[in-house]
């Protein structure tokens, strides 16, 4: 069985944690891969810790990644690493706030689609399928922020 | 961002049974809020579908009960601990039977991401005679609704439809493609016979439902719904819900019988299937439901060992199982638990509580977080609405100067779904040393996502109704004092207020009005386009 590309996204709540790994999972999809996607709401709206499960490839099965077989951890605040580091595969590549310059995003708001861009450099999706899936899970006035945010990530050293 | 409706797309179980009750003409779905079911009445809401906010899942089911009373295909949705509440019709319901269709949907929450506790709600269809159906994933969800629709329209029997945390929030494809249905017919008949459950009426209703249970047994012994993935005759593995998942997984190798229906449970097919396997091993979250019940007909299943019966299952952890490991697990790496948000209105509250080193009965919401440091300022917290209750019975029987100190925290939200009852226990059997309710009023069901309720005069899609007043509800039934603090009372006459109520030996209720910092934005919009038309 070929195995799925595992993405675990990480942060606080109220960092955009959940977004970025919808649109993670959302590109995914239009790419026409298989993808499951899996994480605990309730409690996390009230600023403790958040993590989200994407899996993509040619089949997955369940929505939860492994223990230790994350192929890519993105942790959208520097607090988090320690804990979510068991997540990642020995190979596997980290992918810190700190690779962002938080004074050159719009809005300090749009960390997480900067680091979804960092991420999306590592990753075989076309770059038309990650912005216009960005574009549509934003209001209008927000997509510049986040394009260049992305743009910005894209280029980012990992 | 809404969801948009296409062909094929990518949305978590919440989403697919929305989608699936539009698909389906579902008539009216009710629910109360509560982790991992609100998002299907919030969905089927957005998406044009007739969905309302109860004040809690008894009202809920019921509601959707008379719906199907009168044709229509009705749905009812709930969190697993809110089938406790709505127990009561569920269980009759299934001696009555229905014209339309119902459907319940408790969504189950094991390992607790935000719950109270594991039940495993899989008893409720056994202890009903509830015929239960278990989505693996969104497709699932979205093909089994369907499946319970006809389920339900030909035997006239509600369906328990039972999903799980990592169903109900876990994203996958859906491929839209509603089965056929009969046309649905909305008129009242009477079924008196049928419906009105006096004894002489009931005798009969409960002999009809275990009639229906075993022709349905029989049905679900041939259906297509339960699956067989063949692999090694050396692994067996039966299975359900989202377990499958992991466990094709974990055992690619194995062979699978995956169960759709799991009550009634077609142990025919089971045992037919068993033949084929040398060791066959149960694959189940929660309570050993199907281990005890595939045993019981006399197959060596092996189930999971206790420490297993804990939390969710995953890949690992069923890897763990197959292997008979027993071996400690690692322990989950602690993150940063959830707190107050930052000028959270609560804080202030619970700053005092503390302070003043009360002894409080505490109930369910955000407000619980009260219980954490630096305030501390929670004693118990049980199931919606126990505050009041808990807090008469520790009043009623503890010493003098203890009693005092005892007060009821609930939030508005929680007071509309399950406070009522205990506000009449509180003015009809009255301790002593009087009470102390103090009803956090923050505008919204903030915890599981800002929901409205009958106390906000909101509706679900965001109408104007009739609001539920607390202070006029609490001097109705009685309640002597009664006092409101806003943000603009100072913390020290807060604290002043509480020492005199607690001083006397009356009944005091206070409503503390302060909204929720998440809601604000929306509560101070809805109060500018009141504001015109209450000038007129």
């Amino acid at each position: 069985m070929e195995k799925p590309i595992n993405v675990k996204f990480a942060g606080l709540g109220g960092q955009g944690v959940i977004r970025a790994s919808d649109i993670m999972a959302e590109a995914a999809f239009r790419a026409g891969l298989d993808v499951k996607k899996s994480e605990l709401h309730g409690m996390s709206q009230r600023g403790g810790s958040v993590s989200s499960d994407v899996r993509f490839g040619k089949e997955v099965w369940s929505p939860m990644i492994p223990a230790g077989e994350s192929d890519y951890l993105v942790i959208c605040s520097s607090d988090q690493v320690e804990n979510n580091l068991p997540a990642l595969k020995k190979e596997g590549v980290l992918i810190r706030p700190e690779i962002i310059d938080e004074n050159a995003l719009m809005n300090k708001k749009s960390l997480n689609i900067a680091l979804l861009g960092a991420l999306s450099a590592k990753l075989s999706i076309p770059e038309a399928i990650w912005l216009g899936t960005i574009r549509e899970a934003f209001k209008p006035e927000l997509f510049e922020a986040n394009e260049k945010a992305f743009k910005l990530g894209r280029t980012a050293k990992v | 961002m809404g969801l948009k409706l296409s062909d094929k797309m990518l949305v978590h179980g919440d989403e697919a049974l929305a989608i699936a009750m539009l698909d389906a003409q579902v008539a009216l779905g009710a629910g109360y809020p509560g982790t991992p079911s609100s998002e299907i009445l919030e969905t089927f809401a957005q998406i044009g579908g007739h969905a309302e906010w109860a004040p809690n899942e008894k009202v809920a089911l019921e509601v959707a009960l008379g719906a199907a009373f009168g044709g229509a295909r009705a749905v009812a949705t709930m969190k697993h601990v809110g089938l406790n509440v709505a127990a009561d019709p569920f269980f009759t319901a299934a001696y009555t039977g229905t014209a339309g269709a119902l459907v319940v949907v408790s969504a189950d929450d094991p390992g607790m991401a935000s719950s109270q506790n594991e039940q495993d709600n899989r008893r409720y269809a056994e202890a009903a005679g509830v015929p239960m159906l278990e989505p693996a994933d969104a497709q699932e969800t979205y093909d089994l609704f369907f499946t319970a629709i006809e389920i339900a329209e030909r035997w006239r029997l509600p369906i328990l439809f039972r999903m799980t945390t990592r169903v109900c929030h876990s994203k996958s494809t859906l491929v839209r493609k509603p089965h056929p249905l009969p046309p649905v017919t909305y008129a009242f008949e009477h079924d008196r016979k049928s419906r009105v459950m006096v004894p002489g009426n009931a005798r009969p209703a409960h002999r009809r439902l275990r009639g229906k249970l075993a022709e349905i047994a029989e049905w679900n012994e041939a259906s297509a719904l339960n699956t067989v993935t063949k692999g090694s005759k050396d692994l067996g593995i039966i299975t359900s819900g989202v377990c499958y998942l992991h466990a094709r997984e974990a055992a690619p190798e194995a062979s699978i019988l995956k169960l759709a229906m799991t009550y009634p449970i077609p142990f025919k097919k089971i045992r037919e299937w068993a033949r084929g396997v040398t060791r066959i091993v149960v694959l189940e979250e929660g309570d050993p439901f199907l281990t005890t019940a595939v045993r019981a007909n006399g197959l060596p299943a092996e189930g999971k060992a206790e420490m297993y019966r804990f939390g969710e299952l995953s890949v690992e952890r069923v890897r763990r199982i197959l292997a008979g490991d027993l071996s400690p697990e690692a322990a989950p790496t602690p993150g940063k638990p959830p707190q107050f948000c930052v000028g959270c209105p609560h804080r202030r509250t619970f700053e005092i509580l503390g302070k003043m080193d009360l002894i409080v009965a505490g109930d369910i919401g955000c407000y619980t977080l009260g219980v954490l440091p630096p305030f501390s300022a929670m004693d118990s917290c049980v199931c919606m609405g126990a505050s009041i209750g808990v807090g008469l019975g520790l009043r009623h029987v503890l010493p003098e100067d203890q009693a005092r100190r005892v007060v009821s925290v609930i939030g508005d939200s929680t007071f509309a779904h399950s406070g009522l009852t205990g506000l009449a226990e509180m003015v009809y059997n009255p301790p002593k040393t009087g009470h102390v309710l103090l009803i956090l009023d923050n505008g919204t069901t903030a915890m599981t996502g800002l929901q409205d309720h009958p106390g906000t005069g909101y509706t679900l899609g965001d109408c104007a109704s009739t609001r539920m007043n607390f202070e006029a509800v609490g001097a109705a039934m009685g309640v002597p004092k009664i006092h409101t603090v806003t943000a603009k009372d100072s913390a020290e006459d807060f604290e002043q207020l509480l020492r005199s109520a607690l001083a006397a030996n009356d009944l005091t209720l206070i409503v503390v009005r302060n909204p929720c910092l998440l809601a604000a934005k929306k509560i101070n919009a809805r109060k500018q386009a009141a504001a015109p038309a209450a000038a007129e």
